[in-house]
């Protein structure tokens, strides 16, 4: 009881994926401040040694849930496991990652526990809070921290009323860290028998197909990355000009991929990917929160923007003011001539 | 046998363009600056709901929505485009409705519409960005929910066959009824407004619509009653008023900060080529490139 559940998604490898170890790095941060366990879920077939990637991100127990039934995942199957598991545990907190599977399976969770969800959270805090109303005060709340309203906003939102309290984020957005790789905790299984009924298993798969990200955004160090301001596709392409002169890849903005300038899989924010490159160069990006939430750990930022006011130029190290189209072709001509 | 479409949509303030007149001189959001618009997934879902019922006769597409009385309009533009008949579920107890209270409310409005085949909704508003009412909704009413969907494969009145997003990939799967569908925006976009559908139902109206407009049209209304779009508030689909609103709302906003940026220390720089060339030796030198 009480204590913080972390959902950990496995990969198509059947590996812990990546999202899910932050979050049980975060868990077990906000848990040493709590004073009390994280607990991870796994749900899947054929889990045996799981554990081994769970107990170094300091996960205290390990509940499994193995059976052919619950592997792919369907959000139908996953959700009756993970509510009765919850229902028993009365966690206070539970963290999902916002990936596909996570904002499938946690609304159906919260909307059956009937307690609060907050989406693509990019910060989370323990904090107390007193409602001046009720007169009444709230100890080790957990505040969860998102943009809100297309990123001019910044929501800090609370559950005083309910328990778990249920967050999703994406991956990427908390650190990784092995909290000790000795660290060994308690397997629970978590028997499946007589708890899957037909319509938990209504939605049958017919076939899959993996196709990895034909772009790898995240794992370059130099991005070059795009916002409505570069006006057209075609100015986009001068984008791609530069990042394949500086040897880096194309990213975009939300506005961008709204405006059809550049596909989906090339969005960075909150909504997006996030980055921490070496060098971005934000081109007509003038820096929504929602933005800049997926890259403002880049170690360098450059921003071309026409506009000196823009409030990417806050947080860049260099700012350029001029037009995305006269500037970068400058770029790529001194680059050349200067690159040894 | 009939078969009923249920599409869930919603009016969002316009959050993508957002300009600078969009923002107030204290830094709050003027949202009378901001349009009113379908939700952009929604509109992918009702192409989604449409597609199926050109497929299956005698089909009916049914447009639902919450929201204040002006959300009327994104119903009429669903009829347009297609759509059979749509309500609006409107009070002022909604006011203040986190996405538990928002599912509870439309659960009962589409209980109320009777048995339904497929429930279908954007997968998320762009206000909010949460993707959770769809699935949130089809766990109230207990029905499976196929998240993220990008193509109709095949559709009859037995099952309906999916393909859609998954983290790295795709997946094609099938269900029977009733089944929720949540349409992803790399589905097709919706068709445009038909003629035809324009002229039938550009007096499409609610009663609060017809109060407001002083329209004393009573008899085309009795005559063409696909015309009203009915409004039901708390009363209509029954709800119980605790589960609204603030106090239904297990998520409360404990504060709402502005977006301030905090300046760094960053060298501005003109588009002039030796400003230009002069940073690329700078980034050259510091081994951040090259």
């Amino acid at each position: 009881m009480n204590n913080i559940f972390i959902y950990c998604e496995l990969t198509e490898e059947l590996r812990i994926a990546d999202v899910s170890q932050e979050l049980l790095t975060k868990g077990r941060t906000l848990a040493n401040e709590l004073g009390v366990k994280v607990e991870a879920i796994v749900i899947g077939h054929g889990l045996s040694g799981i554990e081994k990637e769970i107990f170094p991100y300091g996960a205290d127990v390990v509940h499994i849930a193995d059976d052919k039934n619950l592997s792919p995942f369907t959000s139908g199957a996953h959700a009756k496991v993970l509510i009765a598991i919850l229902r028993q545990e009365e966690p206070q907190i539970a963290l999902f990652g916002a990936t596909a599977n996570g904002r499938d399976v946690g609304p159906r969770i919260a909307s059956a526990l009937k307690c609060g969800l907050t989406a693509d959270c990019t910060s989370l805090i323990i904090g107390d809070h007193e409602d001046k109303k009720a007169k009444k005060s709230y100890k080790n709340l957990l505040y969860q921290i998102r943009p809100a309203f297309g990123g001019n906003i910044i929501a800090t939102i609370i559950n005083p009323e309910t328990k778990p309290q249920i967050a999703t984020v994406r991956e990427g957005v908390m650190k990784k860290e092995v909290y000790d790789k000795q660290y060994k905790g308690e397997i629970k299984n978590f028997s499946v028998e007589g708890l899957l009924d037909d319509i938990d298993l209504a939605v049958k798969i017919i076939e899959r197909h993996i196709e990895p990200p034909k772009v790898n955004i995240k794992g370059s160090q130099i991005i070059v990355a795009g916002g409505y301001g570069v006006g057209s596709p075609e100015n986009f392409k001068l984008l791609y000009d530069l990042a394949s002169v500086l040897g880096g890849e194309v990213g975009a903005s939300r506005a961008a991929v709204d405006s059809g300038f550049a596909p989906h899989e090339r969005q960075i924010g909150q909504t997006g990917i996030t980055v921490r490159p070496k060098l971005y160069i934000a081109c007509g990006i003038s820096g929504a929160v929602q933005h800049r939430a997926g890259m403002d750990e880049s170690s360098q930022i450059i921003s071309i923007n026409i506009d000196e006011a823009a409030p990417i130029n806050n947080i860049a190290d260099f700012a350029i003011t001029g037009r995305v189209e006269d500037v970068i072709p400058k770029m790529i001509k001194y680059y050349k001539k200067n690159s040894k | 046998m009939s078969f009923k479409i249920v599409v869930l949509a919603k009016q969002v303030p316009d959050t993508r363009n957002v300009g600078k007149d969009a923002m107030k001189a204290d830094g709050t959001v003027n949202r009378a600056a901001l349009p009113a618009i379908f939700n952009p997934e929604d509109l992918n879902a009702l192409e989604f709901a449409l597609q199926v019922k050109d497929k299956i006769e005698g089909a009916e597409v049914i447009i639902l929505t919450m929201g204040p009385y002006r959300a009327a309009e994104i119903i009429r533009e669903a009829m347009y485009r297609g759509a059979d008949k749509g309500y609006l579920i409107t009070d002022r107890k909604f006011a203040g409705s986190d996405t538990l209270a928002t599912s509870y409310a439309i659960s009962l409005a589409v209980k109320k519409l009777g048995s339904f085949n497929l429930l279908v909704a954007g997968r998320q508003a762009i206000d909010g960005d949460t993707a959770q009412v769809g699935p949130q909704t089809a766990e109230k009413l207990g029905i499976p929910q196929i998240a993220y969907a990008e193509k109709l494969i095949e559709v009859n009145k037995e099952e309906i066959t999916i393909k859609r997003r998954i983290e790295r990939g795709v997946e094609t799967v099938s269900a029977k009824y009733p089944i929720a569908v949540t349409v992803h925006g790399s589905a097709d976009s919706c068709r445009p407004r038909n003629a035809k559908k324009l002229m039938q139902f550009k007096h499409s109206r609610t009663l609060t619509e017809l109060k407001n407009e002083e329209r004393e049209n009573a008899e085309l209304y009795k005559s063409r009653p696909y015309l009203m779009i009915e409004e039901w508030s708390v009363a209509d689909i029954k709800a119980d008023v605790e589960a609204l609103g603030l106090s239904g709302s297990p998520t409360k906003v404990k504060t709402i900060e502005n977006v301030v940026f905090q300046a760094k220390e960053s060298k501005s720089l003109g588009d002039s080529n030796q400003e230009v060339e002069d940073l690329m030796i700078e980034l050259i030198d510091g081994h951040i490139i090259g």
